[in-house]
C-alpha cells in the first residue's frame, strides 16, 4: 500500500500510509482506537475507498472498490465485530457468497460440509458444520471467521482486533492457526492495540498515530513503553496509579441470585458476593456468561427468579429501574447508544435523563427548563465536555465526549452503588485515563464499585477484588493487586474444573 | 349413533360446542374449494411479504399494491373485451383478453413494488411509511378512475373459471374432498400451492435463498463477503411485487369479475399477519393464511346455510355484522397470540447504507 | 448555528428568519405545488381514456372549482374550517403516537367509535341542558376512541403484536360495530333506514356562519395543549424518549410498555374527539354507512406537519380545504372527489423522497419534513421492550 489518504469530514482517517507485507509474516499494526487503522484495512478490504493512494500486490498496482474485488485476489477480513450471520449454520456463514454449488440454482451442502470439516482438521480442530452460529462461543465463532477465509483461499488475511473478547488461553489457540497459517506462506495483517500481544505474535510492528505512520519496528529490537510511546505521541504510565483504597461496610450484598433470560433458561444461577464501600469489585468472564443479566437485575430492568439484593442495608430485590436509581444505583453502559443515551436529544435532556421527574428540574409534572440547562452547563464544565452549548444534540458529538455525557449523569450525585460495565470500549487514551481517574475518585470518595468487563486487562488495572464468573456462577474470587493474568483467563474460560475448553488441546498443540 | 348425537347436542351450554362440532364436520368438506380461494390473495400477499422482509424489508404496502392489481386487471379486461373477449376455452375459461390483462396487472404490482423498493431502498425512506403512501395512492388512484370508468357501466371480460376435476375423484371417501380443495380451483388459486412449495425449497436451498435470508439478518456481513446488499433487496422486492399482482388478480378476474372500490378490504394486511404468524416462511404463510380464510369461509356459511336448532337459534341472535368482523376479530387473536413467539429477520425495516457510499 | 446571529444587525436578523422559515416550508410547498401538476396530468390522462371531448383547460377549471368551493365565500371558508377540525384532532392523535415511535394506522377506527359513542350518549341526553348534556357526549365521545386506541396498544405492551396491523384490523371491526349498533339497538324504531335519534342539546353551538361551530375553537385549543404536553411536561419528555429510544427510555425508569399503552389512549381519544367533532358539531345523528376518511387523511396531516403539533394546524387545513371544495369542483366540473386522495398521496410522496427533490432542486439546509419521525419500523413484528 502506498501513499493511502482517505478524508473523512473534519478528519484525516489516513494521510499518506505506506504499508508493505511480505509473504508468511504476521504483521502487526498498531495504534490507539482512531488512529485510521481499521480505516486502511476498509481501503484494502474495498469497504471505503481512498481518496490517494494506490495498493500494488505483487508489484502491480490493483484497484479494489469491492469486498468481491478483495476476495478475488486473495485478501480476507476478519472484523473485530464478527460478520457471522447467528441464525445461519456454520456451513452457510461460510459458504454465503462463495456459495459451492450442486448446479446453478441449489447449493451443494455435502460437499461444501467435506471441505469444512477438512480444512478444519487441517488447522486442528473439528467444527460442526450444521451448528447454529448463535449458539457458538466466541473463541469458535473467530474460528468460523477464520475458516471463511481459508474457504475463500485467502493469501492475505487481515484480522482486526481478533483478541478483544478472548480469554488468554483462546488467544493462544488462535495465535496457534495463525502462526500455521503464515508457515504455509499466507500473510497476515494484525490489529490491535495491546502491546504485550503484538510483541508476542508479530514479525513486524508497524505504529499508527493519528492517521500517519510513525515507526516500524521488529519485536526483538522494541518493548512495551517504546511502543507505547510511539502509539500515543507522548510518555505514558502504562497503568494508572490507583493509589491505596479502604474499602468499608459491605454496601451492596447479593446472595444466592437466580435470573433468566428473555428465553427463560436461567443464566444466573446462585451468585452471592458483596462490594464494600470504597471498593472496586471485578467482575471478569467471557461475554454470554451471565453477566449482562447480572447487571439489569442491579439496576431493576430485570425481575430475579430468587435470591436477595440488599443495599445499604435495604432489600431492593425486584425493586424497578426507578427505585433502583433512587436507591443510590448508577451505571454506565457497555453500549451507550442503546442504553445511554438518546440520541437525538439535547445534552441537557441526555443529563437529565433519569432525573427528569424531580426537583429542581421539575415541579410536578411541568418541566423547568431554566433549571435543566443550569444543570447541562455545570456538568458540561465540570466534566470537560467539548460542545459548543448544552442545546447541542448528543448524536453530535465524538463518542469520547458522548461518554463523558454518560458519566456526567451517573457519577454526579450521591451513589451507594456504581455499575461499570466496559465503561472505556472503543475509547481514545485521553478519555479512558479520564474515566480511570473519575472511577478511582469515587472509589475514593466511599462508593461501592462493580467493574464487569470482558477486558481483563482494565479488570486487572483498576479492581480490589476480581471475581470470575462461568455459567452464571462466580467461579472464584481472587485479590486484585496480586491475581494471575492466565489463572483468570483459565478460569473465565473453564470454570476452573480441571478439564481444559472443549477441542483446545489440538489447537494449541 | 344418532342417538349419542342428540344426546350429546342436548347437554346445555356445552351441547352448543358439539352442536357446532357437529356443524363444522358436515359444513368444511363442501366449503372447503372456498376456504382455499379466499385464502389465495392473504397467502400470495403473505408471499409477497415474505419475499420482502427476508431481505429487510417491510412492505405494508402489499395492500395497495393488491388494490391496484385488482383495478388494472379488471379495467384491462373491459378494454379488450370487446375484441379479444371470446372465444373462451375449455380450461380455465381462458381468453386472449383474460391473459392480457393478467400480465397487465402483474405488471402494476411490479411497478409499485419497484417504486416501494426505490423509496425504502435508495431513498432510505421509513419503509412503513413510504408503504402507508402506497396504500394511500392506490386507493386515491384506483377509486378516481373507477368512479370515471364506471359512469359507462362496462361489460367485464369475464372471470377465470375454476377446473373440474372428474367427480369419481372428488366423491372418493374421506380424500375426495380434499382433491376438490386443490383442483377445483381457477389457475391463480392452483398455482399458489405450486408457488409456495417452491419458494419454500428456494428459500432454505438454494443461493439465491442463502443470500436472501442473510441480507435480512446482517446486511454488513453479507456485503463483507462479496453481496451486493442493494441488488438483492431490489431484485427481491421487485419479484414479491409477483405475488402481490397474482393475489390482486385473484381478486378481480378469479373470486369476481369485477372491481369495487377498496375491494382488497385490509386483505393485504391479514397477509402480513399470516407471514408473521407463519413465521417468515412461505409453506407457514399458507396455512395461516388458511385459517383465517376458514374462519371467513366459516363466517358467510354460517349466514348462507346457518345450522339448525339450538345453535341455529343462538347464531341468528346475534348480529349479521359480526360476521362481517369474524376475520379481522380472529386476526388480532392470532396475531397476539402467536407474535410473541417469533422473530422477525433482524435488520427488518432498516435501511442499509454501504460503508463505501460514505 | 445560532449562535453566529449574535451581535449581527437586524437586517441580516431578518434574513435569518426567513431562512429559517424558508428551510422549514420550502419542502411541503414544492411538494403541494408538484402535487397539483401530478392531478392536472391525471386529469388530462381520464379526459383521454374516457374519450370526451379533449378540453386541455379542465384541471385549471376544476382547480378553479376546487378554490372557490374551500373559499370562495364566507360560508365556503366556515364549511372548511368546519372540515378542518376534525383533521387537526385525527393529526394530533396520528403525530402523538409518531412521537411515542408508535404507527397509529388506527385512527379511523378510533373516530368511528368516538363519533358512535358521542352519538349514543348525546342522543340518551338530548333532552337536557347544553351544559350538561355536550360535556356528557363529548366525553362518551372521547372515552370510545380512547378504549379503541387502548386495546391495541395494550396488546402490543403485553404481547408485542405489531399496531399497524391491530389497529387496521380494528378499523374494519369498527364499522362492522358500528353498523350492527345503528341498525340494531340505536335505530330509531320504525325508521326505514338505519339511522339513530338526533342528538338535540348535545350537539355543538354553532357560532360563526351557517356551520361554524366550537369545535373550530376547541381544535386549535388541543394543539397548544398537546404542544405543552408533548415539550413542557415530564410525560410528554417520557413519550418522546420511549420513542426515540426506548431501552434507554427503560433504563431511565419510564416504563415503556405503560407509555406505549397510554400514549395509544391518548392517541385514541384525540381521534375520538375528532369522531366528536363531526357528529355533534355537524351531522348530529349516525347513519349505518357514516364514514368518512378523517382517520385517514389524519396520517397525511401528520407526515405533513412532521408530527409537530404547530404544523397540524396549516396541513389540516390544507386537507380541510381540498375536502371541503371537492363537491364543487365535482359539480362544476365532473372530476371526481377521489381526486383530493391523489394528491394527498402525491404531496407524501414527494416529502418522502425528500433527499432526491433536495439534490435535484439544489436546495441546502432546507430540513426533511419526515425526518423527525422516529423510525417506526424498527420494531416490526415483535417488540423487545423490557
Amino acid at each position: 500500500m502506498r501513499g493511502i489518504t482517505k478524508r473523512y469530514p473534519g478528519v484525516v482517517a489516513n494521510d499518506h500510509i505506506d504499508l508493505t507485507i511480505k509473504p508468511g509474516e504476521i504483521h502487526a499494526l498498531l495504534g490507539e482506537n482512531g488512529a485510521g487503522k481499521s480505516t486502511l484495512m476498509n481501503v484494502l478490504y474495498g469497504l471505503a475507498r481512498p481518496d490517494e493512494g494506490e495498493i500494488l500486490l505483487d508489484g502491480t498496482a490493483v484497484e479494489i472498490a469491492s469486498p468481491s474485488d478483495a476476495i478475488a485476489r486473495g485478501i480476507s477480513m476478519v472484523h473485530q465485530h464478527f460478520m457471522l450471520v447467528p441464525v445461519l449454520t456454520v456451513a452457510e456463514n461460510i459458504l454465503l457468497g462463495e456459495e459451492t454449488m450442486a448446479n446453478a440454482v441449489f447449493l451443494d451442502r455435502k460437499e461444501a460440509h467435506r471441505r469444512i470439516v477438512d480444512l478444519g482438521r487441517r488447522f486442528g480442530f473439528e467444527i460442526d458444520p450444521e451448528a447454529k452460529v448463535g449458539s457458538l462461543s466466541v473463541g469458535w465463532q473467530q474460528r468460523v471467521e477464520i475458516l471463511k477465509a481459508l474457504y475463500r483461499d485467502a493469501r492475505i488475511l487481515v484480522l482486526d482486533e481478533p483478541t478483544a473478547v478472548l480469554t488468554p488461553q483462546e488467544t493462544e489457540e488462535i495465535f496457534a492457526v495463525l502462526r500455521r497459517l503464515a508457515a504455509e506462506g499466507r500473510s497476515i495483517i494484525f490489529i490491535s492495540h495491546k502491546l504485550y500481544e503484538v510483541l508476542e505474535i508479530a514479525d513486524r510492528i508497524t505504529v499508527i498515530r493519528r492517521g500517519r505512520v510513525v515507526g516500524e519496528r521488529l519485536p526483538g529490537a522494541t518493548d512495551e513503553g517504546d511502543l507505547a510511546e510511539l502509539m500515543v505521541g507522548r510518555e505514558v504510565e502504562l497503568t494508572v496509579d490507583r493509589g491505596t483504597s479502604h474499602p468499608a461496610d459491605a454496601r451492596l450484598i447479593v446472595s444466592d441470585l437466580h435470573v433468566r433470560d428473555d428465553r427463560g433458561s436461567e443464566v444466573v444461577s446462585g451468585v452471592g458476593f458483596e462490594v464494600r464501600s470504597g471498593e472496586i469489585l471485578g467482575i471478569a468472564g467471557v461475554a454470554g456468561n451471565g453477566q449482562d443479566e447480572l447487571i439489569q437485575t442491579l439496576i431493576g430492568l430485570r425481575r430475579p427468579v430468587s435470591g436477595t439484593v440488599t443495599l445499604g442495608g435495604q432489600d431492593v430485590t425486584g425493586h424497578l429501574p426507578r427505585a433502583m436509581n433512587e436507591a443510590g444505583v448508577g451505571y454506565v453502559p457497555a453500549d451507550r447508544h442503546r442504553w445511554g443515551l438518546v440520541l437525538p436529544f439535547t445534552i441537557a435532556d441526555n443529563i437529565v435523563l433519569t432525573s427528569y421527574y424531580r426537583r429542581p428540574f421539575a415541579r410536578r409534572f411541568v418541566r423547568d427548563e431554566a433549571a435543566i440547562e443550569k444543570d447541562a452547563d455545570r456538568a458540561i464544565h465540570d466534566y470537560d465536555i467539548r460542545t459548543p452549548s448544552a442545546t447541542v444534540r448528543a448524536a453530535t458529538l465524538s463518542g469520547g465526549n458522548q461518554q463523558k455525557v454518560v458519566v456526567a449523569r451517573e457519577f454526579d450525585r450521591d451513589l451507594q452503588l456504581l455499575i461499570l460495565d466496559q465503561p472505556t470500549r472503543g475509547l481514545d487514551v485521553g478519555s479512558i485515563e479520564f474515566i480511570h481517574r473519575q472511577t478511582i475518585a469515587k472509589r475514593d470518595a466511599g462508593t461501592a464499585i462493580l467493574l464487569v468487563s470482558a477486558e481483563l486487562d482494565e479488570i486487572l488495572e483498576l479492581s480490589d477484588r476480581i471475581a470470575v464468573m462461568y455459567r452464571g456462577a462466580f467461579v472464584a474470587v481472587r485479590d486484585g493487586r496480586t491475581a494471575d493474568k492466565n489463572e483468570i483467563g483459565l478460569l473465565m474460560a473453564t470454570g476452573g474444573v480441571d478439564r481444559p475448553a472443549e477441542a483446545s488441546t489440538e489447537a494449541s498443540a | 349413533m344418532d342417538q349419542l348425537i342428540t344426546a350429546l347436542y342436548s347437554i346445555p351450554l356445552l351441547g352448543l360446542v358439539f352442536q357446532m362440532a357437529g356443524y363444522l364436520i358436515a359444513i368444511v368438506p363442501p366449503i372447503s374449494p372456498i376456504i382455499l380461494r379466499s385464502a389465495t390473495p392473504i397467502a400470495f400477499g403473505a408471499l409477497c411479504g415474505v419475499m420482502c422482509e427476508r431481505s429487510g424489508v417491510v412492505n405494508i404496502g402489499i395492500e395497495g399494491t393488491m388494490l391496484a392489481s385488482a383495478f388494472t386487471g379488471w379495467v384491462v379486461g373491459v378494454a379488450l373485451a370487446p375484441t379479444l373477449g371470446t372465444p373462451a376455452t375449455e380450461l380455465f375459461g381462458l381468453t386472449p383478453a383474460l391473459v392480457i390483462a393478467l400480465i397487465a396487472a402483474i405488471g402494476v404490482a411490479l411497478a409499485i413494488s419497484a417504486l416501494h423498493a426505490w423509496l425504502s431502498i435508495s431513498v432510505r425512506a421509513d419503509q412503513i411509511i413510504s408503504g402507508t403512501i402506497i396504500n394511500i395512492a392506490a386507493f386515491g388512484v384506483t377509486g378516481y378512475l373507477n368512479s370515471i370508468i364506471a359512469k359507462s357501466s362496462p361489460t367485464s371480460a369475464g372471470a377465470f373459471s375454476a377446473f373440474q376435476p372428474p367427480t369419481a375423484l372428488t366423491d372418493l371417501p374421506v380424500v375426495g374432498w380434499l382433491i376438490g380443495m386443490f383442483f377445483a380451483q381457477g389457475p391463480i388459486s392452483m398455482s399458489l400451492i405450486v408457488f409456495v412449495i417452491a419458494l419454500q425449497i428456494l428459500l432454505f436451498r438454494s443461493r439465491w435463498g442463502l443470500r436472501t435470508r442473510a441480507v435480512g439478518e446482517h446486511p454488513k456481513a453479507a456485503e463483507t463477503v462479496g453481496i451486493d446488499v442493494i441488488l438483492v433487496r431490489y431484485r427481491n422486492v421487485i419479484a414479491g411485487g409477483l405475488f402481490a399482482g397474482l393475489a390482486g388478480a385473484s381478486l378481480a378476474m378469479e373470486a369476481t369479475n369485477s372491481f369495487q372500490a377498496g375491494m382488497t378490504a385490509g386483505r393485504g394486511f391479514i397477509a402480513l399477519a399470516a407471514m408473521i404468524v407463519g413465521r417468515w416462511t412461505p409453506v407457514g404463510s399458507l396455512l395461516a393464511a388458511l385459517l383465517f380464510s376458514s374462519f371467513l369461509a366459516i363466517g358467510q356459511a354460517l349466514s348462507f346455510a346457518p345450522p339448525s336448532g339450538q345453535l341455529g337459534d343462538v347464531l341468528s341472535s346475534l348480529p349479521s355484522q359480526l360476521y362481517d368482523a369474524l376475520p379481522y376479530i380472529v386476526t388480532i387473536i392470532i396475531l397476539a397470540g402467536v407474535v410473541g413467539r417469533t422473530r422477525p429477520p433482524a435488520a427488518d425495516g432498516q435501511p442499509y447504507e454501504r460503508e463505501a457510499a460514505t | 448555528m445560532t449562535g453566529a446571529s449574535t451581535g449581527a444587525s437586524t437586517g441580516s436578523r431578518i434574513r435569518d428568519v426567513t431562512g429559517t422559515v424558508w428551510a422549514i416550508i420550502a419542502l411541503p410547498l414544492i411538494a403541494i405545488l408538484l402535487a397539483f401538476g401530478v392531478g392536472a396530468v391525471i386529469i388530462l390522462g381520464s379526459e383521454l381514456l374516457v374519450g370526451e371531448p379533449f378540453d386541455p383547460l379542465l384541471p385549471l377549471t376544476a382547480y378553479a372549482a376546487l378554490l372557490q368551493g374551500a373559499f370562495g365565500s364566507f360560508d365556503a371558508i366556515v364549511d372548511t374550517l368546519v372540515a378542518t377540525s376534525p383533521l387537526v384532532f385525527g393529526g394530533l392523535a396520528v403525530a402523538i403516537a409518531f412521537k411515542a415511535g408508535l404507527f397509529n394506522i388506527g385512527a379511523q377506527g378510533q373516530f368511528l367509535m368516538g363519533a358512535l359513542a358521542a352519538v349514543a350518549a348525546g342522543v340518551a341526553v338530548s333532552g337536557q341542558p347544553p351544559y350538561i348534556a355536550i360535556p356528557i357526549a363529548v366525553v362518551a365521545g372521547v372515552l370510545g376512541g380512547a378504549a379503541t386506541g387502548f386495546l391495541p396498544g395494550f396488546l402490543k405492551a403485553v404481547s408485542g403484536a405489531h399496531e399497524v396491523v391491530t389497529t387496521i384490523m380494528l378499523n374494519y371491526i369498527a364499522i362492522s360495530v358500528l353498523a350492527a349498533l345503528v341498525s340494531g339497538p340505536l335505530k330509531v324504531p320504525g325508521s326505514p333506514s338505519p339511522v339513530t335519534y338526533d342528538v338535540g342539546n348535545a350537539g355543538y353551538p354553532v357560532v360563526i356562519g351557517r356551520d361554524g361551530h366550537i369545535g373550530i375553537f376547541l381544535a386549535v385549543i388541543a394543539v397548544f395543549v398537546i404542544r405543552w404536553l408533548l415539550y413542557r411536561t415530564t410525560l410528554g419528555f417520557e413519550i418522546r424518549t420511549a420513542g426515540a429510544n426506548p431501552d434507554a427510555a427503560a433504563y431511565a425508569g419510564m416504563r415503556p410498555r405503560r407509555l406505549i399503552v397510554l400514549t395509544m389512549v391518548l392517541a385514541g381519544g384525540l381521534a375520538g374527539f375528532a369522531g366528536v367533532d363531526v357528529a355533534l358539531g355537524l351531522t348530529h345523528q349516525m347513519t349505518s354507512s357514516f364514514g368518512t376518511t378523517v382517520g385517514f387523511d389524519a396520517i397525511a396531516v401528520a407526515l405533513l406537519a412532521r408530527s409537530e403539533p404547530i404544523g397540524i394546524l396549516p396541513a389540516a387545513l390544507l386537507f380541510g380545504a381540498m375536502r371541503s371544495g371537492a363537491s364543487l369542483m365535482q359539480i362544476k366540473a365532473g372530476i371526481p372527489v377521489e381526486l383530493v386522495d391523489v394528491i394527498q398521496a402525491t404531496i407524501l410522496l414527494v416529502l418522502v423522497a425528500t433527499p432526491v427533490i433536495r439534490r435535484v432542486l439544489h436546495l441546502r439546509g432546507t430540513q426533511n419534513p419526515l425526518a423527525t419521525s422516529p423510525t417506526i419500523s424498527r420494531s416490526y413484528g415483535s417488540e423487545s421492550v423490557l
